[in-house]
C-alpha cells in the first residue's frame, strides 16, 4: 500500500499536479503552454491518422448506398448522389453549375447550343424566364444533389437469401458460445482452485497450444469429420467448441485466480462440493470474464470464414454471412460495387454493434490475455 | 503434526489425490479435446507423410517411406511458395510489430485529447468480419476508384500502384489491406505502457533524458515482453498466411505467383489436388519452421528480453 500511494505521488508529480514540491518549480507558465502546444500537435495527428484508419468504412458505407449508375459515371461525387433535375414547363432538365455574373449557379439545360445555351433557372419557379449564356455547354460541370439508394441493402437481403445466412450464423455462433462458456469455465476452475502434480506443466501446454499452426491438425481432422459423415452439417464448427480452447481458458484461469478463496472455504465448510462451490460462489463473481468470453466467442464464429467454408462448401442453405458475402463477392466483384458493399455493411454491423457495446469487456479481455502472461 | 510430512513422502495424501481428481474431471474437457482435436491429428497427419493416403484413396494405401519428402525436394512449387512466405513475412513484419506500437504510444500519451474515443475507435476494425475487411479494402486499393489512389493522383503521381495486380506492388498492397488487424496489438501495447512505473520516467528526466532518450532507455526496454508476445504471435500468423488471397483471387497466386504462400498450396493439395499425404508433409515441414523460429526467437529472448518480475 505505501509503495502505491508513493508512486501515486510521483506521477502526480510528473503531471505537474500540485504537491507540496510545485513551488519549487520556476518555469510552471511555459511549461503548461508547451503542453497544450503538443496536446494539440498530437491530437491533431490522431484524428489525421484516425480518418485515415477509418476512411475506407466510409467510403464502403457510402458506396454500399450508390446507384449502379453513379459508380459506372465518370467524375461523380464520392457521396451517394445523382445528377440533379429541373422540372421546367412539364419537361425534366439536367442541372449544370453554371458559371455567370461572377459566381456559379446550378441552372437547368433547356436548350443546348454550339456557342451558347439556354438556361432555366429553379429560383424563378417552373415557367421563368430563359437565361442566355455564352459558351460550350459541354465544358460545364453537372449538378449533383445526395441521394442514397439504400435498395442495394434489399437487394443483396433477397439475392443471397441473407434471412437464412443470418440464421444459420446465429445458431452457429449461439451453440457454440453455449459450449465455449461450459467447457472453458470448467477447465479454468480446474486449473485456478485444484492442486495436482504438474499442474503448472500442463497449462504450459495448454498456452503452448495457441502457437500450433492449424494446418497440422485439418488434415486428419477433416478426415475424421468427413468419415463420421459430419461434413454438411454444422457439427464441426460447433461439437469442438464444447472442448474448450487455450484463449478463453487462460482469460478465465486469470480472472478466477483473482477470486479470493475465503469463499470457496465458507462454502466447502457448509458442505459444498466443488460444482456447488463453483455454482453459487464462483460463477457468480466471474460474470464480467464469462461475458468476454461470451462475446468474444460470438464474434470470432461470426467472423470464421475457413470452417465454415470447408466444412459447408456445397451447402448453400446451410452456409453463414461470412462464407455467403465472400461467394457473392467472387461471382460478382466487377459489376455491381455497390451492391457488394451493401453485403459488407450488413455483415460488419453486428460484430461493431456488439463490441461497442461491450468495449470495456473486450478490452479487458485482450490486456488479460495479451500482456499477464 | 508429525503425520503429515511422513505421509507426503509416500505419495499423495488421500487429501491431495482427492483434489487432483476433481482436477482431472474439471479439466476432461480439455484433455479431451487435446486429445481429440491436437494431439491424435498431429501424429496422424506425421504419420500420412509416409503413406500414399488420399480423399478418395484410388490407389490401395501403402507406406512410401521418405517419397512424399523427396518430392518436396524437386518440387519447384514448394520452394516458390516457401520464398514468397518468407518475402512476405519479412516485408510485413516490422509492420506488425511496430504500427501497433506507434499507434500505442500516441494513444497512451497523456497529451493526448479524447482518448478513450481515439481508442475505441482505433480497435473497432478489428471486430470486423475479415472477409469483409477483405472486400471493403480490396475496393479502396482499386487503381480506378479507390481512394488511396485518388488520393496519389491528387499529389501529382501520374500513374499509382495497381496494388493488388502488380507484383512489384502486391506485398505493400497485402500489408495495407491487413492494417485493420492492428487493433488486438495496439490494445496489448496500451496495457503494457500503462504498466511502466512512473518512477522510472521520472528518474530518466532527472537524469536529463528527453523524450527519445527515456522511450530508448525506458520504455522500449520496459516493454520488450509484449514487443516480444507480438513478435512471436505474428509470425506464427505470417508464415501461416493464406485466407487473404483465398479470399482475394479464390487461390489462384494471382499476380504472377507471388500470393500462393506456403499454407495456400497446402490447402490447395489438400482440398483441390486431394493429394493428402504430401499436404501433410508440406504441413510438417510449416510447422518444423514455425518452431524453430519460435525456439530461436525465444532462445535470443534471454538476451532483450527484461522481465521486471524475474529473479
Amino acid at each position: 500500500m505505501a509503495g502505491r500511494d508513493r508512486s501515486a505521488h510521483l506521477a502526480e508529480l510528473a503531471a505537474g499536479r500540485p504537491g507540496f514540491l510545485h513551488r519549487a518549480r520556476r518555469r510552471v507558465r511555459p511549461r503548461a503552454a508547451k503542453s497544450a502546444g503538443r496536446s494539440f500537435i498530437l491530437t491533431f495527428i490522431a484524428v489525421v491518422a484516425l480518418a485515415a484508419f477509418l476512411a475506407p468504412l466510409v467510403r464502403s458505407v457510402s458506396l454500399s448506398i450508390k446507384s449502379p449508375q453513379q459508380v459506372a459515371a465518370v467524375d461523380s461525387p464520392i457521396w451517394p448522389a445523382s445528377p440533379a433535375t429541373f422540372t421546367y414547363k412539364d419537361r425534366d432538365y439536367p442541372v449544370y453549375q453554371v458559371p455567370i455574373d461572377g459566381g456559379t449557379k446550378n441552372l437547368a439545360l433547356v436548350k443546348k447550343g454550339l456557342q451558347s445555351s439556354q438556361f432555366a433557372d429553379p429560383a424563378s419557379g417552373p415557367t421563368g424566364p430563359l437565361i442566355v449564356w455564352q459558351g460550350s455547354w459541354r465544358t460545364l460541370q453537372p449538378s449533383y444533389v445526395f441521394d442514397p439508394h439504400f435498395e442495394n441493402y434489399s437487394n443483396v437481403w433477397d439475392e443471397i437469401h441473407y434471412p437464412r445466412l443470418l440464421f444459420n450464423t446465429i445458431v452457429i455462433a449461439l451453440l457454440g458460445m453455449i459450449g465455449t462458456v461450459v467447457s472453458c469455465t470448467l477447465v479454468a476452475y480446474g486449473f485456478a482452485r485444484f492442486r495436482f502434480p504438474g499442474r503448472n506443466t500442463l497449462f504450459l501446454l495448454v498456452i503452448a497450444t495457441i502457437f500450433l499452426p492449424g494446418a497440422v491438425t485439418i488434415i486428419p481432422t477433416f478426415t475424421l469429420f468427413s468419415k463420421i459423415g459430419w461434413t454438411g452439417t454444422w457439427l464441426p464448427l460447433i461439437v469442438p467448441a464444447f472442448f474448450a480452447n487455450a484463449y478463453d481458458v487462460f482469460l478465465l484461469r486469470q480472472y478466477l485466480m483473482t477470486i479470493p478463496r475465503e469463499m470457496d472455504e465458507a462454502a466447502s465448510i457448509d458442505g459444498a462440493g466443488p460444482f456447488r462451490t463453483l455454482i453459487s460462489v464462483i460463477i457468480p463473481q466471474a460474470w464480467p470474464v464469462i461475458t468476454a468470453v461470451a462475446i468474444f466467442h460470438l464474434v470470432y464464429s461470426w467472423n470464421d470464414f475457413f470452417g465454415p467454408l470447408i466444412y459447408l462448401s456445397g451447402h448453400d442453405d446451410l452456409q453463414t454471412v461470412a462464407v455467403g458475402l465472400a461467394n457473392f463477392s467472387g461471382a460478382r466483384i466487377a459489376q455491381d460495387p455497390g451492391l457488394i458493399m451493401a453485403g459488407t455493411v450488413m455483415t460488419l454491423i453486428i460484430p461493431v454493434a456488439l463490441f461497442i457495446v461491450f468495449q470495456r469487456v473486450f478490452v479487458r479481455g485482450i490486456v488479460i490475455t495479451g500482456v499477464e502472461k | 503434526m508429525t503425520a503429515i510430512p511422513l505421509r507426503r513422502r509416500r505419495g499423495l495424501s488421500p487429501l491431495a489425490r482427492r483434489e487432483a481428481r476433481w482436477a482431472l474431471i474439471f479439466l476432461s474437457p480439455w484433455i479431451v479435446g487435446f486429445f481429440a482435436f491436437l494431439l491424435i491429428p498431429m501424429i496422424a497427419t506425421f504419420l500420412f507423410t509416409f503413406t500414399n493416403i488420399s480423399l478418395q484413396q484410388a490407389q490401395p494405401l501403402r507406406f512410401v517411406g521418405l517419397d512424399n519428402y523427396t518430392k518436396v525436394l524437386h518440387d519447384q512449387q514448394t520452394w516458390d511458395s516457401l520464398g514468397v512466405t518468407l518475402k512476405f513475412a519479412a516485408i510485413a513484419l516490422p509492420v506488425a510489430v511496430l504500427l501497433p506500437f506507434a499507434v500505442a504510444l500516441m494513444l497512451g500519451s497523456r497529451h493526448l485529447k479524447a482518448a478513450g474515443i481515439f481508442r475505441i475507435l482505433f480497435f473497432m476494425p478489428y471486430v470486423v468480419p475479415f472477409v469483409a475487411g477483405v472486400l471493403i479494402w480490396q475496393s479502396m486499393l482499386n487503381p480506378d476508384s479507390g481512394w488511396i489512389d485518388l488520393v496519389l493522383k491528387g499529389f501529382g503521381i501520374a500513374d499509382p500502384p495497381n496494388w493488388l495486380q502488380d507484383p512489384a506492388w502486391i506485398y505493400p498492397g497485402l500489408v495495407l489491406l491487413g492494417v485493420w488487424g492492428i487493433g488486438g496489438g495496439v490494445i496489448v501495447y496500451l496495457a503494457g505502457l500503462k504498466g511502466i512505473p512512473s518512477e522510472l520516467y521520472d528518474a530518466a528526466r532527472i537524469d536529463g533524458a528527453g523524450v527519445w532518450a527515456s522511450l530508448r532507455h525506458v520504455t522500449l526496454p520496459m516493454l520488450s515482453p509484449v514487443i516480444f508476445y507480438t513478435l512471436i504471435l505474428a509470425i506464427v500468423d505470417l508464415l501461416q498466411y493464406f485466407l487473404v488471397p483465398l479470399v482475394l483471387n479464390q487461390g489462384t497466386g494471382e499476380p504472377g505467383g507471388t500470393t500462393l504462400f506456403l499454407n495456400l498450396y497446402i490447402y490447395k493439395n489438400f482440398f483441390t489436388y486431394q493429394d493428402m499425404s504430401y499436404g501433410a508433409t508440406l504441413a510438417w515441414i510449416l510447422f518444423g519452421i514455425t518452431l524453430l523460429i519460435t525456439v530461436l526467437l525465444f532462445r535470443s529472448s534471454r538476451r532483450w528480453v527484461y522481465y521486471a518480475g524475474e529473479r
